[in-house]
């Protein structure tokens, strides 16, 4: 058995050690791997504390992946082929900033999360899983007929955008990039989690009733939740739309909602490193059983199911000795 | 636009719905009952259409063909439920949506890999192919019509079931009250592994019947699984009656949405903007409908309140 | 009149055929607790349910301190000084004693959008917290997790947490329930401390604890209350005897 925060420790010194080996050893395809699997922690860090935190079982978090990855795509679109965007009372220049990207990325991510949230906090339980499914769902089907950047075929930026000070075209500054911003919204995450908003957030999660009764409310505790968690996704998205200079409506998928879904199970519900170990574990599996079988979904699957079944709290339960995260 | 356009498709929207509706009513027999959220109903409806295709292939019979599907989908169910899903009654739904969610991906690959990545064709049979011609003109595919038919009876027989059989007031006393039920002596997890076969069973006959005029492929329940979802939320999850109007109202509104979207946005737009415009609303359409029917009634038009 | 606390006015409400509240007007005077007894299923965590503002009667109203809150929300009314304790305890299992406390004095401080120092340094919510855990002895146990409590220990804190709150007025579902004789007794005690610091509303089925700290009682019966007086009033009453207390009152 492990302490959870020695485990976070390893973690940590894994994804600096790595790639710094990868670097050393010129195996760029591993930091391209790690970076992969940094943002894709970072879009878990930010669902799970929606569904960790919040208890809020959102099955539509690929709208903000997706809606962080399209702010990059439709910015850098219009800095590439110098044009201006059209938003009918005034038109706006393209960028290739990355931080000018990643700021429009959260703030549309959020607006978006107080209308879905709004709306989809009305109802509760399976009807709130099938609500937010649904918003992504009508994201999807506009990106795939929205003919203007792609429609089904998506849209590719030619150049990575740019960031003060660094090359973002080489692997492991664009890396760095990434593995920083994990690090900060994570710290961010800790100290949420013992602010005065988390531990109302986290018994509007275990007893609404009390909350309610103490004068807190419980919705809008979760619509907040539910804001700084899409906003953290979203920013995922941008990130993720630079690594592959590519987006498309895939990203707002229900089965990539699923899969960050899957890397919080994986590692342990409410956990603060849980998403970060899922991901890492899902993109490992995902590259080492993927070049043994073409078939390696179907041992992700068992896998996955033998979690759920009899591993209550994830990998980080597992190994620090403390089950069951979730009730 | 004509009238018989206008009928054409809402035959067309029925016969959607009537499909959408066998696999919705699985899904919402095993929610009202086991309160099991089932992310892996979509994987029976390829199943069927999968062993369909194989048997019609091996034996040419298409009716065979369709019993064959019904009984493997059954017993993949039954299989399903007794190794893994009923460990899942207890938990909670992020748990039941990540297991089956898991589920899919282990029958997908394995699907795949059995039958291999390219699309399997079942062949409408010689007798229920071609056009027939109905009151006012109007042709139509006979066996577009059987499908509606035939989702119609199966929709009754369920009805029948349900109402007026001693396992259909086990099914209803089990919505009601567990406890109950165990003291009126049936065996519960019986109960249980049989309603989760008999909304596989469904799956699986509806996989198999659409079959017949898409490719059968890996990967085919999913969207099908997700609009199942969308019918029964929007009739209230657990109500038959519910999976019914919502089904039709989804087979409708998709179809017709369509058809009629784009034209109505050229009555205030340019051609290929209202066209562009028209189709980007029209998919999104049945997502919409769900919204405005969550945010009016969040449990759906039919469903109980929490 | 004014001065009446708590106070509901002809509270009607309706499941289906069943009147679980049958035009009740009952109040709560300053310095008093008003018992409320009756069979099971006469409709008292319905009453409470509706003066919390859980459920909204169908018609009736309810006052709070001289102001109808019949409209407002729960939390309109703990803000509006109602203090209520849980018959099955309302807290976080997951979290530790002193958390579930500091959050009743998050609730009572408003402060609740802060989101990044830890609440535990604010000395003022953790005093709070702290000093309503002593005075239901509890402080001792605050850094255990709330799941690992006895059924005694939670019902003292659901008391605790009612207090972080300093209400006008205590509505209080079953507090001895479970509790055993010598937990009861210290309850007991304790309540009666409390009736000087806000009014009490107490719905309990320990008839010693009712009668030993009751100023009045009122006995509801299938949605009706049927009596309300002193303990002696109602020992007397023959309508209460016949229908509630039986041969061995």
């Amino acid at each position: 058995m492990i302490q959870e925060r020695y485990l976070n420790a390893l973690v940590l010194f894994g994804l600096i050690a790595v790639p710094l080996y990868a670097m050393a050893t010129e195996e760029l395809f591993t930091i391209t791997l790690a970076t992969r699997a940094v943002i894709l922690a970072l879009a878990a860090v930010g669902l799970n504390l929606a569904l960790g935190l919040g208890g809020l079982v959102s099955f539509g978090h690929a709208t903000f992946f997706g809606i962080g990855g399209y702010t990059m795509g439709v910015l850098a679109y219009h800095a590439q082929t110098y044009t201006a965007l059209d938003l009918g009372l005034f038109t706006i220049e393209g960028t290739k900033s990355m931080p000018i990207i990643w700021l429009v990325a959260i703030i549309l991510s959020s607006l978006v999360a107080v209308v879905i949230g709004m709306l989809s906090l009305r109802t509760s339980g399976v009807y709130f899983i099938m609500i937010t499914l649904a918003f992504g769902q009508m994201f999807f089907f506009f990106t795939i007929s929205w003919a203007a950047y792609g429609g089904e075929d998506g849209l590719s930026i030619y150049v990575r955008n740019g960031f003060p000070g660094l090359n973002t075209l080489v692997p492991i500054q664009f890396y760095g990039i990434c593995f920083v911003i994990l690090c900060a919204v994570l710290f961010l995450n800790a100290r949420l989690a013992k602010s005065p908003f988390g531990l109302a957030l986290n018994a509007a999660r275990q007893t609404p009733m009390r909350t309610q009764t103490v004068g807190l409310d419980p919705t809008r505790l979760k619509l907040v939740a539910f804001v700084i968690s899409g906003a953290i996704t979203g920013l995922a998205g941008a990130l993720f739309a630079d690594l592959n200079r590519f987006v498309s409506p895939t990203m707002f998928s229900w089965q990539f909602s699923g899969e960050i879904m899957l890397f919080i199970i994986l590692g342990g519900v409410g956990r603060l490193f849980g998403p970060v170990i899922g991901a890492v574990i899902f993109v490992t599996l995902e590259h080492f059983l993927g070049e043994i079988t073409d078939f390696w979904h179907i041992y992700l699957g068992v896998i996955l199911v033998i979690i759920v079944l009899f591993a209550r709290g994830g990998i980080v339960g597992l190994l620090s000795g403390r089950g069951g995260g979730h009730d | 636009m004509s009238t018989v356009l206008i009928i054409e498709q809402v035959l067309n929207g029925l016969q959607f719905g009537v499909m959408l509706f066998l696999m919705a009513a699985g899904l919402t027999l095993i929610f009202g009952v086991m309160g099991l959220i089932n992310l892996a109903h979509g994987s029976f409806y390829m199943i069927g259409a999968f062993v369909a295709a194989a048997v019609a292939a091996a034996t040419g019979s298409f009716l065979l063909a369709l019993i064959a599907a019904l009984i493997a989908a059954a017993a993949a169910g039954a299989i399903v439920e007794m190794v893994v899903i009923r460990r899942l009654y207890a938990t909670d739904h992020l748990d039941q949506v990540l297991a089956t969610f898991a589920l899919i991906l282990v029958f997908s690959e394995g699907t795949r890999w059995i039958f291999g990545s390219f699309p399997l064709f079942l062949d409408i049979p010689g007798y229920l192919s071609g056009p027939v011609t109905l009151p006012g003109g109007i042709q139509y595919p006979l066996y577009r019509l059987t499908l509606i038919g035939a989702g119609l009876a199966v929709g009754l027989g369920l009805w029948a079931l349900i109402e007026r059989t001693r396992v259909g007031i086990q099914i209803r006393a089990g919505e009601n009250d567990r406890e109950m039920i165990a003291a009126l002596g049936v065996d519960i997890s019986k109960l249980y592994t049989l309603v989760f076969a008999l909304g596989a069973a469904l799956a699986g006959l509806s996989g198999a019947l659409v079959g017949a005029i898409q490719s059968v492929q890996v990967g085919m329940g999913e969207p099908v699984l997700i609009l199942a979802f969308v019918v029964i939320v929007i009739g209230g999850i657990g109500s038959i009656k519910g999976a019914f109007v919502g089904a039709l109202l989804v087979g409708l509104t998709d179809t017709l949405g369509g058809i009629f979207l784009p034209q109505l946005f050229k009555l205030f737009m340019e051609q290929s903007a209202a066209t562009n415009a028209g189709s980007a609303v029209a998919s999104m359409s049945i997502y919409i409908l769900m919204s405005i029917v969550l945010i009016w009634k969040p449990t759906g038009l039919f469903g109980a309140r929490p | 009149m004014t001065d009446l606390v708590l106070e509901t006015r002809g509270i009607t409400k309706s499941f289906g055929a069943l009147k679980a509240s049958d035009s009740i007007d009952f109040d709560l005077r300053p310095g008093e607790i008003h018992a409320i007894i009756g069979p099971n299923g006469a409709g008292k965590s319905t009453l409470i349910k509706q003066i919390s503002g859980e459920l909204r009667p169908d018609a009736g109203q309810v006052f709070l301190a001289g102001t109808d809150v019949t409209q407002q929300t729960t939390r309109a009314r703990a803000r509006a000084g109602l203090g209520r304790t849980f018959q099955i305890s309302e807290l976080a299992m997951e979290d530790t004693v002193l958390q579930n406390a500091v959050l009743g004095a998050l609730g009572a401080s408003g402060s609740v959008w802060r989101f990044l120092k830890p609440v535990l340094s604010d000395a003022e919510l953790v005093t709070r917290a702290e000093e309503a855990l002593d005075r239901v002895g509890l402080l001792d146990a605050r850094n255990q997790r709330t799941a690992e409590l006895s059924h005694g220990q939670r019902r003292q804190l659901e008391v605790a947490v009612a207090l972080t709150l300093r209400p006008k007025v205590f509505v209080m579902d079953e507090p001895m329930a479970g509790l055993g004789a010598e937990g009861s007794l210290t309850m007991t005690r304790f309540l009666d401390g409390l009736r000087s610091e806000a009014p009490i509303l107490l719905v309990e089925h320990d008839m010693d604890a009712v009668f030993a700290l009751a100023d009045r009682i009122s006995v509801l019966v299938y949605g009706r209350l049927i009596a309300t007086g002193t303990v002696d009033e109602i020992r007397s009453n023959a309508e209460v005897r016949e229908a509630y207390l039986g041969e061995d009152a």
